[in-house]
């Protein structure tokens, strides 16, 4: 069917584009000083930025003392987590660091970057001159073991199983070792703290909310109507209120319905008012991908025989789904900054941790590094996130349209 | 063309349209449409747009309801009830105008998907069948790609293996060149004519008159949502009886 009219276009000689080589002068002259006024812009703006750097520069390399930092290293990433048990939390990151190995190993990719990043930020803390042996000692082990999941995953029969299955395993392992609940000494959460508490807080409200979301979403769109205004209702009300009001419910409201002696741990309580939270907001993400999905291909999925529930698996889903990456990380990016409102119900999390710091005498007006720290934190695990999300379009966007 | 001949001796009456009535909210897109199709028979419906030729066509699997009237599909009817409209699905395959294959799936996926979920074949067989599907529509080398990487007319010629793929009674087309490059619109009707040879059952909505004088058994005109004339190619083209249809031929050809 191939009707070549082009071939003997490409016998002759090509025609290349036109060089484009400004010079650094010719650059400067045409993107920074093109006009007077866009001069002017250009004099204010380095002026400003020359004071800017300078100020930061001094304060992060001179004025600052960091010491705040290096002492209170420990608060910062797990609180006050009794110090005998701390292998607990040493032992879930190494679950962690085999899944992202054993993924990496597989698929590739994402998976990839994401364990290489993982094992520079654990390489970053091991090289930092103040973390103690033990801590240091407990890094390098992990970085091995990414390694070791990464060459070991070839190896595995049925290894992509067996690691959708690790990931979904390690959230109710981790929640299990940190507290002990009995097998080991018990563990209150109310000493879970810092940088652990804040990833436990997001990580399970991101994940679940998945679930409930892609659920709420089909509800609305269900023609039962109870399933629909339930879900409706459900989803209004939850986006009408904000996250901190729904943590306040969660702390203070819920004991009042529960019956006297039965109690739900305050930790457990935030982590399932975030994750209502965020549902609500999924359900309308996923609700905006199923709309993006020309009707065509579910006239398609009948056409060719499929029942409603596998055209929804098979054909509808993935290509929502794959729509709204974008906006789910968003989500995901927001509800993990969001957990430091549960400082103000009395965990003390990332944010918490620092306002402890803060208000304690020896380390009297360090507000600015402890801020500028926890800033820096909470904007490398975004980044991250953002990245991720993007490498992930990247790899999916083959074969679209 | 002799063995579609032996397949319409058997005269079986495949499809049978008693009265059938639609309405979209006040508007009566087709008024008492009785048609019967016999198994083997290649039927091409004609009609100015709006006339309800494909909110017809699409009735007959079910994808538009219909409030009054019956349509009987190889002895089942479809009626409100979910496991006859499915089953009948599994008899008729559907070709759209937009093709509608799955942007997320290989063409293999596409074709092979219906057939293990549905007809619950293993996968190296469905895999089989679809790879000599492809060879049938002439695109055997590009099982391994995605739609999006096809130019049109191959994304429709994998849209009818896919139908097929469920080795239906019946194959509806719903202006299948309509959304085709002229260059393209050869290589799928050429495909339409070899199904149209060697038996199948084949109800087209299209706007190729060659194709309908070419291969039609009957022709079928709509308008308003009636049916205005029925007959032979020979019949319609050369001595149309009604107004109606002599005006519709006259813009057209």
């Amino acid at each position: 069917m191939n009707t070549n009219l082009n071939t003997d276009q490409s016998l002759e000689k090509t025609i290349e584009p036109p060089k484009s080589s400004l010079g650094v002068f010719g650059w400067l002259k045409k993107n920074l000083f093109s006009n007077w006024y866009n001069s002017i812009l250009t004099i204010i703006s380095v002026i400003a930025l020359f004071y800017i750097v300078k100020g930061v520069f001094s304060f992060v390399f001179i004025s600052a003392q960091w010491s705040v930092i290096s002492e209170n290293y420990r608060l910062f990433m797990v609180g006050q987590y009794t110090k005998a048990e701390i292998w607990r939390v040493w032992s879930c990151l190494g679950v962690v660091s085999l899944l992202f190995g054993l993924s990496a190993g597989i698929w590739k990719g994402t998976a990839r970057h994401m364990s290489v990043l993982l094992s520079v930020i654990l390489l970053i803390h091991m090289l930092v001159p103040f973390t103690s042996g033990t801590a240091k000692m407990w890094l390098g082990i992990n970085i091995g073991i990414v390694v070791f999941g990464y060459f070991l995953a070839p190896f595995i029969p049925k290894n992509k199983i067996i690691t959708i299955a690790g990931w979904f395993l390690s959230f109710p392992f981790t929640i299990f070792l940190l507290n002990g609940f009995g097998v080991f000494s018990t563990v209150k959460t109310n000493v879970w703290g810092g940088l652990l508490l804040t990833l436990l807080i997001s990580v399970v409200a991101i994940v679940v909310s998945f679930p409930i979301g892609i659920l709420l979403a089909l509800g609305r769109t269900s023609n039962l109507p109870i399933v629909k205004y339930f879900c409706i209702a459900y989803i209004e009300i939850i986006r009408g209120v904000p996250l901190i009001t729904v943590f306040f419910m969660a702390q203070l409201m819920i004991p009042l319905f529960l019956p006297e002696g039965l109690e739900i741990n305050n930790v457990l309580r935030v982590m399932i008012g975030a994750t209502l939270f965020t549902a609500a907001y999924m359900a309308e993400n996923v609700r905006g991908g199923l709309q993006s999905i020309p009707s065509g291909q579910f006239e398609a999925a009948k056409a060719i025989g499929l029942n409603g529930p596998q055209a929804m698996t098979f054909i509808i889903m993935p290509q929502a789904l794959r729509a709204i990456i974008p906006a789910i990380v968003g989500q995901s990016i927001s509800m993990f900054k969001d957990t430091s409102l549960v400082a103000i119900v009395g965990l003390i999390d990332l944010l918490g941790i620092a306002q402890t710091v803060i208000s304690n005498p020896d380390f009297l007006g360090r507000q600015m590094e402890v801020y500028m720290y926890i800033a820096l934190l909470y904007w490398v695990i975004a980044y991250s996130m953002s990245y991720a999300s993007r490498r992930m379009e990247k790899s999916l966007g083959v074969g679209e349209r | 063309m002799a063995e579609a001949n032996i397949a319409k001796e058997e005269g079986k009456e495949i499809i049978v349209c008693n009265g059938v009535n639609k309405w979209f909210g006040d508007l009566h897109v087709l008024k008492d449409v009785s048609l019967t199709v016999k198994k083997g028979e290649v039927l091409v419906i004609l009609g100015p747009s709006g006339s309800g030729k494909s909110t017809f066509i699409r009735t007959i699997n079910g994808l538009e309801e219909v409030q009054k009237g019956d349509i009987v599909i190889d002895g089942i009817n479809l009626s409100h009830d979910i496991k006859d409209i499915e089953a009948i699905r599994k008899e008729t395959g559907m070709v759209f105008q937009q093709f509608n294959l799955f942007p997320h799936m290989t063409i293999l996926k596409n074709i092979t998907l219906a057939p293990i979920w549905v007809r619950k074949k293993p996968k190296a067989e469905a895999e089989k069948i679809a790879l000599e599907l492809l060879e049938r529509v002439g695109i055997p080398e590009q099982a391994d790609k995605y739609p999006g990487q096809l130019s049109g007319g191959q994304q429709q010629r994998v849209a009818i293996a896919r139908a097929l793929a469920m080795q239906p009674e019946i194959m509806l087309f719903d202006e299948p060149t309509s959304a085709l490059d002229p260059e393209m619109i050869k290589e799928v009707l050429d495909v339409m004519k070899e199904l149209a040879r060697s038996g199948m059952t084949m109800l087209c909505v299209t706007h190729e008159m060659g194709f309908a004088r070419e291969v039609a058994d009957r022709i079928v005109l709509f308008d308003e949502g009636e049916i205005i004339e029925t007959g032979t190619p020979e019949e319609l083209f050369d001595n149309p009886k009604h107004d109606r249809t002599k005006l519709f031929l006259s813009q057209i050809l």
